[in-house]
């Protein structure tokens, strides 16, 4: 990445030059310094004073500062800007390392530092004390950093291991309780279920580079090469499904949804962090990012990818009002809210300001009310609504906080839930996608309903639980009072009375211009209070067991058993993978692979045998005999030695004689 | 003048005795007594020589010799002293402990 100084080369150049500020330009350092953080907190974390968050939590700091200046060039109307360094060449093929900041890049990179400054310092107390803190926040940083990298990416390459980064990630931190058994099999889970859709989209990936005849990995020029028309349709809608398939995995969608209610499992602050604000959006982010690829696809593609949506968008909502862990309530919120960015855009060009628009203002407030349901568990010990219950007097800055992010959920004007679903209503509305809007405005009815429903009964009615809860530390409500600030403050930026200010820098192909309609604002509000009615009706006082039970009967039970598709994929899928083919494998291992490590150890012994016989008899026979003989020699020859003077001269005597013979002789 | 191979004659007759001393006699001291016959022998020897070559060479060498043997004899009969003091003998049959 520091590369990037040295040798650049300067594409979509027409855009650069005009309005691009020093942080557009150097926003490479927006994912590298939460990495630096992640390596420091990991090599230096555990000796450094307070055990290594600060590290994270400034270099998060300083992204998010590097991120509004980012923003800022966009407020001042700068234009797209992309920078990159060749990385490596493969043949024909040329992968570069590069960033890529438009309009979307900079409110993504705005959105996952702040939750992620946020989420950081709201860990300082909600971890405190934990078995495993420092590497907490080394994994932590590597994931904002990893996030940031996707959003930052130019090309196919680099956005797939930001993408796998963040996959290990979130295994680590779902399963950072590994002790108990149930938490390391959710991150099994949704390591495994992300990777069936992550499959289908490296696939996607290649089928890109395909398009531009294996020559770069770069985004723009391979949406180009699509978009020109030199590919089959077959083939581009093709890619784009695979593409929609690493979507379906990362953002939880029908059918691979199953992992993130599990998700659950992880620390709260990760479930606000990734599952709820920035790893799921990265799904919707990809569809938004390769955007053109499902445009030039078509309508059909995008009906598959509405269908998806909506059949999760509601699925979803109804399965949270059954719910009693608060956590699994926003889980599937978040799965319901996520379908509503995903068909937003499915309905094209039109919805594509709304759906992100939408993944901006939900980031904050489930963010918030992820934090919220945190610092309510934090103090009661459960995750069970049903040991909870009047905290509003407790607990008042949570009660507070998380009623402005229930309300921005539930979609009730002035908080920021309300401006981003009524933008969808009404491209819904102006598409002329009929079907879709009533999907939105049922499912915005059925999402006040169980917010109202987890509202109350957390913080109404009367305590159930055990102990005597009390606020939490500053640490946590902090982040929550600026979150709740925030939920309060950027809907106004979309709001479309105000300017819409927000069309102008996330749009797709054109600004978009945002409009107010009167009737379908007055129906969304509608919907929303008439949610939030019932929920008050049903729920003002406790009573047992869930009056919805009753009124229900047997669909309770498939809701309480989340229509069994985890059942069936239990069934059809893992038992069948882990039974049979385990079994199989274990047999070759036992019999294949072992017989041969086996064999190899018996003639390595065999073979052993014979060389030791012939270390013992020849080599050492060798050795001994050359020591034998000197010995014997010598021995016989000791007996000249005999010690007598005289006899030595007579030796010599003769000896000279001899020899004065012998060279008289030769002379 | 004596003729040079009187000389010689005189002078193997007397290395002869030294060795058959040096090699026969069993007393210490009269091994290095035929020693000293020996190198007599050798100083008659160079002195024949040099007087028949008239080179005064020999001569010197003569006296180097005779010093040399001083010097030998002191060593030895120093020897022998020691000997006779740990053995209570001087005879060089049973002095034989620089064997194996």
């Amino acid at each position: 990445m520091v590369g990037l100084l040295a040798a650049e080369t300067a594409e979509g150049a027409e855009h650069a030059a005009a309005a691009a500020n020093w942080f557009v330009q150097n926003a490479w350092l927006i994912p590298l310094l939460p990495f630096v953080s992640g390596a420091l907190i990991l090599f230096f974390g555990a000796r450094t004073p307070g055990k290594g968050p600060v590290y994270g939590i400034l270099a998060v700091f300083a992204s998010f500062v590097l991120s509004l200046g980012v923003l800022w060039s966009f407020v001042q109307g700068g234009g797209e800007y992309e920078r990159s360094i060749e990385w490596f060449t493969i043949g024909p093929l040329h992968l570069e390392a590069g960033i890529l900041v438009d309009g979307l890049t900079a409110v993504m990179v705005v959105v996952v530092t702040f939750v992620s400054l946020m989420v950081h310092i709201y860990s300082l107390g909600y971890m405190r004390g934990d078995v495993r803190y420092t590497w907490f926040y080394v994994v932590l940083s590597l994931f904002t950093g990893a996030m940031l990298l996707v959003v930052v990416s130019n090309n196919v390459i680099q956005l797939l291991v930001g993408w796998e980064i963040m996959g290990v990630c979130s295994y680590l931190l779902i399963g950072h309780w590994y002790e108990e058994r149930e938490n390391s099999n959710a991150a099994i889970k949704a390591f495994i279920t992300t990777r069936i859709g992550d499959v289908p989209m490296m696939f996607g990936f290649f089928a890109l580079i395909a398009a531009t005849g294996f020559t770069t990995t770069n985004i723009g020029e391979t949406t180009e090469a699509i978009a020109a028309g030199g590919v089959s349709t077959l083939f581009v809608t093709a890619a784009a499904l695979l593409l929609f398939g690493g979507t379906i995995g990362k953002s939880a969608q029908f059918p691979l949804h199953v992992w993130l209610p599990d998700a659950m499992a992880g620390p709260t602050p990760v479930s606000a962090l990734i599952h709820a604000a920035t790893m799921v959006a990265a799904g919707v982010y990809l569809v938004g990012r390769l955007f053109e690829v499902f445009v030039v696809a078509g309508e059909d593609v995008l009906f598959v990818v509405s269908v998806i949506a909506a059949i999760t968008m509601l699925g979803a909502a109804i399965l949270a009002i059954a719910q009693d862990d608060i956590k699994r309530v926003l889980a599937y919120s978040t799965l319901s809210q996520l379908a509503y960015m995903v068909a937003g855009l499915s309905l094209g060009e039109e919805g594509f300001t709304a759906g992100f628009f939408h993944l901006f203002t939900h980031a904050f407030f489930k963010a918030l009310l992820f934090l919220g349901a945190g610092a309510v568990i934090h103090a009661v010990h459960s995750n069970d609504m049903s040991d909870m219950g009047g905290l509003r007097k407790k607990m008042p800055i949570t009660f507070w906080t998380m009623l402005i992010g229930s309300l921005a959920l539930a979609g009730i004007v002035p908080f920021a839930g309300f401006w981003s679903k009524d933008e969808l209503l009404v491209v819904a509305n102006d598409t002329g996608t009929t079907w879709l809007f009533w999907m939105f405005l049922v499912t915005a009815f059925v999402t006040a309903y169980y917010t109202a429903r987890m509202v109350l009964l957390t913080f109404f009615g009367d305590f159930r639980g055990h102990g005597e809860p009390h606020e939490a530390p500053a640490s946590m409500t902090g982040p929550l009072v600026l979150l709740a600030a925030a939920t309060i403050g950027v809907g106004f930026l979309g709001a479309p009375q105000l300017g819409a200010v927000f069309g102008d820098w996330v749009y797709f192909g054109h600004p978009h211009e945002a409009h107010f309609v009167s009737w379908i604002a007055a129906i969304s509000t509608l919907g929303a209070v008439l949610g939030i009615a019932g929920g008050w009706a049903l729920y003002r006082e406790r009573r047992d067991p869930d009056p919805m039970q009753q009124a229900l009967g047997p669909i309770w039970t498939v809701l309480i058993h989340r229509y069994y598709i985890d059942d069936l994929y239990m069934a059809a899928i893992v038992r069948p993978i882990r039974d049979r083919v385990s079994a199989g494998v274990n047999w070759v291992n036992q019999n294949v692979i072992d017989g041969i490590v086996n064999g190899a150890a018996s003639l390595t012994r065999g073979l052993s045998h014979v060389v030791a016989w012939i270390d013992r008899n020849v080599i050492d026979g060798a050795a001994n005999a050359a020591g034998g003989v000197t010995g014997t020699t010598g021995g016989l020859l000791k007996y000249l030695q005999s010690g007598n003077v005289q006899w030595y001269a007579v030796v010599l005597f003769v000896g000279v004689i001899a020899l004065t013979i012998v060279f008289t002789r030769v002379a | 003048m004596i003729r040079l191979p009187l000389v010689l004659i005189f002078s193997s007759l007397l290395f002869s005795a030294g060795v058959y001393g040096v090699l026969a006699r069993r007393n210490a001291i009269m091994v290095l007594m035929a020693i000293e016959l020996m190198l007599n022998a050798v100083n008659v020897n160079l002195i024949g020589f040099a007087a028949q070559l008239k080179d005064v060479g020999g001569q010197v060498f003569a006296l180097f010799v005779i010093a040399v043997a001083a010097a030998e004899v002191g060593i030895g009969l120093a020897i022998v002293i020691l000997l006779f003091r740990n053995r209570e003998s001087i005879n060089v049959d049973e002095v034989s402990l620089l064997k194996w």
